[in-house]
């Protein structure tokens, strides 16, 4: 038996296995007190209160009404509270610079999208600058998105989330600041080179190697809080939001590192190693970040926990074990050994282990409660982002078997779903992460709720037109360039209809994102009416003596 | 650290042994792997390394992004009809012994052009092609490259490569001059002709000779 085949045959049998011994582990009750951990990131008396710092006070009052109205949990602990208040305070200095620069970033993104868009069906527009043109600006926009925006916006919410978690205060706060500078230099230096036509020519990888080192220090810079501060942790338990972020810090910083080290890769190893980077950045960095936020934010909001903790846990372990290896699945039919393809069509099935645990888990805590999408903002956007993430995945683990991919392999129907994951799932979560956040952050209300509005129907909508339209025209693309009897051109002309949709939708999801920045900024600068003053947690039942100066207001 | 937790659940060092654990092994899969296995990949006797000009031309296709809409990678005739559109025979990696930065591509947005060069062998076509695509290829949706070019009333020099366009399209008194850039990037495309024998064997067999050792 050679090499490969045995390779094969271990990872196979290693993958069952563990899947074996987790059940079986699990089906014993060995994962411990799970209920426990759930509760974590509750206070004492606070189980059935809501909170949603970007729901109006009608909103929280309908909310609170929908949850459980009887929940006596406006009386706190006024040590609890001032426990809470120093953990958002230690957080807001790098919080609010690393989501500031997040929306500074998406807006030039959504531009950069929008103009890739249209220059596919009007192709003699703007051609006169080679920076203009179509093979750079659509690079541009796709590095903008990935580590302006979604990067920035999920180390801000990291940042946030972990003093919460672990109930202490932020340790180092200034390494992710520090971070973050060295992060935002990367990107202006990768979107100027990309533009300058300096590309490395791998997909997900354009930025040139001197570049990417600010990424890779920056991002293990952002990563030495997280540490420091778990040190000081006051929480028994990890609960499962601190395990993703904490592996995701820990592991792009690897993959951006190898696959980026210059001279080392070469031909088809280094298609096979792109795509093993470009899947494990989403797999690895994104998808963690988006479900830390989202096993917070969701039980967070609705003040109740999340339906299995146990599960979560099998969640964690399989996501990370199949997600790493599904990369091969873009090279299938190319000039690549046919065992690598194999595992990565086999382990891209597996996937719908991990995403069923996921989904278990946030529908069923939001299943019966869909009434509190109305009055929260915040639950608005991550329900949706979290259902996207399930349509994402299971789309994702189809369009990895052969007959499927012969099909969609080489057209937009695959960058379609590229945005189901990047923008449906992730950037939905972000969305709703943020709007929760900054107040706490800028301790002052959002002060348009029509503009939280706006936005979100703006980019839904966006969204449904552009998803929707460009599945059908990258099906149909693919079917006719299956067909020999069809000429090529025809498989081009077809699609013409479906990427005009799709300049529509990302014109109306670019109007959303700067609504949503004209109001994250009204904010930041504290203009427009203060609706509440800056209502930020329930009243203590004793006098605030215990508060620092900074969260009186509370 | 542990705060006394049970034997089974989650703590730091869980954390960073097995989040780690597991990339390992997927870099072993996906990377190690295929870089033992392919590390001594010869080229076929057909094959050519790209020249200076050529060089100079790949690097521009890099910068153009010409990747975001053209594969460089035939698939079989079992899958797909690409050799019947006249893209060649399904590659093998030994075809790629020259091709650092891998170009293989994910759209095809246009054809694949792993074997443009044996397609359209014409250097005045490809020139004009790249000036106003829709002069040879109604409907289609590439952009054309004007920066490419130099657009001048009057004469060429005579060291100068004037592009010939289609009568329909040239402009009476105008030449359009090549800019070094695009007659290295056509260099390139002409290069790119990998329709020697289909070396499925060869390739396999520097595969089998690193294992048997």
């Amino acid at each position: 038996m050679d090499l490969t085949v045995s390779v094969l045959l271990g990872t196979f049998i290693l993958s069952v296995l563990a899947l074996f011994v987790f059940i079986a582990s699990m089906a014993k009750g060995l994962f411990g007190s799970g209920g426990a951990a759930a509760v974590q990131i509750f206070d004492s008396d606070e189980l059935g209160a809501v909170e949603d710092p970007a729901a109006t006070k009608d909103q929280r009052g309908n909310l609170q009404q929908a949850m459980d109205p009887s929940s006596s949990a406006s009386q706190r602990s006024a040590s609890e509270v001032a426990t809470r208040l120093r953990a958002d305070q230690s957080s807001s200095l790098v919080v609010g610079v690393c989501l500031t620069l997040s929306v500074v970033w998406l807006v030039l993104a959504s531009v950069a999208g929008l103009i890739a868009s249209l220059k596919l069906h009007l192709p003699d527009w703007m051609v006169q600058q080679a920076w203009l043109t179509f093979g750079r600006i659509r690079p541009i926009h796709l590095n903008l998105v990935a580590y302006g925006w979604c990067s920035m916006a999920g180390i801000g919410v990291a940042m946030w989330l972990i003093p919460r978690l672990l109930k202490t205060e932020l340790v180092g706060a200034r390494y992710a600041l520090a971070g973050g500078v060295l992060w935002t230099l990367g990107v202006t230096a990768g979107t100027v080179a990309i533009a300058m036509g300096h590309s490395d020519g791998l997909e997900w990888l354009e930025y040139p190697w001197q570049i990417d080192i600010l990424l890779v220090v920056g991002g293990a810079l952002v990563g030495f809080p997280l540490w420091l501060t778990l040190l000081q942790r006051k929480v028994a338990h990890l609960y499962v939001s601190v395990w993703y972020i904490a592996a995701g810090l820990l592991w792009f910083p690897v993959l951006f590192l190898v696959a980026n080290w210059p001279g080392l890769h070469f031909g088809v190893q280094q298609a096979t190693m792109n795509w093993w980077f470009a899947h494990n950045v989403l797999g690895l960095w994104f998808t963690p970040l988006g479900l830390a936020a989202a096993y917070y934010f969701i039980p967070k909001v609705l003040g109740k926990p999340i339906h299995s903790y146990n599960l979560s846990l099998l969640g964690f372990w399989s996501l990370a074990f199949f997600y790493s290896q599904v990369g091969g699945h873009h090279l299938i039919g190319g000039p690549v050994p046919s065992w690598l393809i194999t595992i990565s069509i086999v382990q891209s099935m597996m996937m719908v282990v991990p995403v069923v645990a996921v989904a278990i888990n946030q529908h069923l805590t939001v299943l019966g409660n869909f009434r509190a999408l109305i009055y929260s903002p915040t639950l608005r956007f991550i329900v949706l982002g979290t259902m996207m993430y399930t349509a994402a995945s299971v789309q994702g683990s189809l369009q990895a078997l052969r007959s499927v991919n012969t099909v969609t392999h080489f057209t937009h129907y695959t960058v379609a779903h590229a945005h189901l994951g990047l923008y449906g799932f992730f950037t939905m979560v972000m969305f709703g992460s943020i709007y929760f956040i900054m107040p706490r952050v800028m301790k002052w209300e959002w002060p348009y709720p029509w503009m939280i509005s706006a936005h979100f129907w703006l980019v839904l909508g966006g969204f449904a037109i552009y998803f929707i339209g460009l599945s059908f025209g990258g099906w149909y693309q693919g079917l006719a360039m299956l067909d020999k009897d069809i000429p090529f051109m025809d498989s081009v002309r077809l699609t013409i209809p479906y990427l005009q949709a799709r300049s529509v939708g990302g014109a109306l999801m670019t109007l959303g994102h700067l609504v949503f920045a004209l109001h994250f900024f009204i904010m930041a600068f504290k203009f427009g009416p203060s609706r509440l003053g800056a209502a930020l947690l329930t009243k203590p039942k004793v006098d605030p003596v215990a508060m620092p100066a900074g969260g009186a207001t509370a | 650290m542990s705060f006394g937790v049970g034997k089974y659940e989650m703590d730091e060092m869980r954390l960073v042994v097995g989040a780690m654990l597991i990339l390992s092994l997927a870099t072993a899969l996906l990377v190690v792997m295929p870089y033992m296995l392919l590390k001594d990949t010869q080229p076929p006797p057909g094959l050519k390394p790209y020249n200076d000009q050529q060089l100079i031309g790949r690097q521009s296709y890099i910068a153009n992004g010409c990747i975001y809409c053209h594969s460089q990678q035939p698939r079989d005739v079992a899958q797909a009809p690409d050799a019947l559109r006249g893209w060649g025979r399904a590659s093998v990696a030994a075809d790629y012994a020259y091709d650092t930065p891998h170009l293989l591509g994910t759209m095809r947005t246009g054809p694949d052009l792993f074997n443009i060069g044996a397609r359209q062998p014409s250097r005045d076509w490809h020139l004009g092609h790249l000036y106003a695509p829709r002069a040879y290829t109604p409907g289609s949706i590439m952009p054309s490259y004007p920066y490419l070019f130099e657009v001048r009333q009057g004469t060429a020099k005579p060291d100068e490569v004037v592009v010939n366009l289609p009568p329909a399209f040239a402009k009476p008194g105008q030449v359009v001059i090549a800019k070094p850039e695009v007659r290295a990037l056509v260099d390139y495309l002409i290069s790119l002709d990998h329709t020697y024998p289909a070396l499925k064997a060869v390739d396999d067999m520097a595969v089998n000779r690193r294992e048997a050792r």
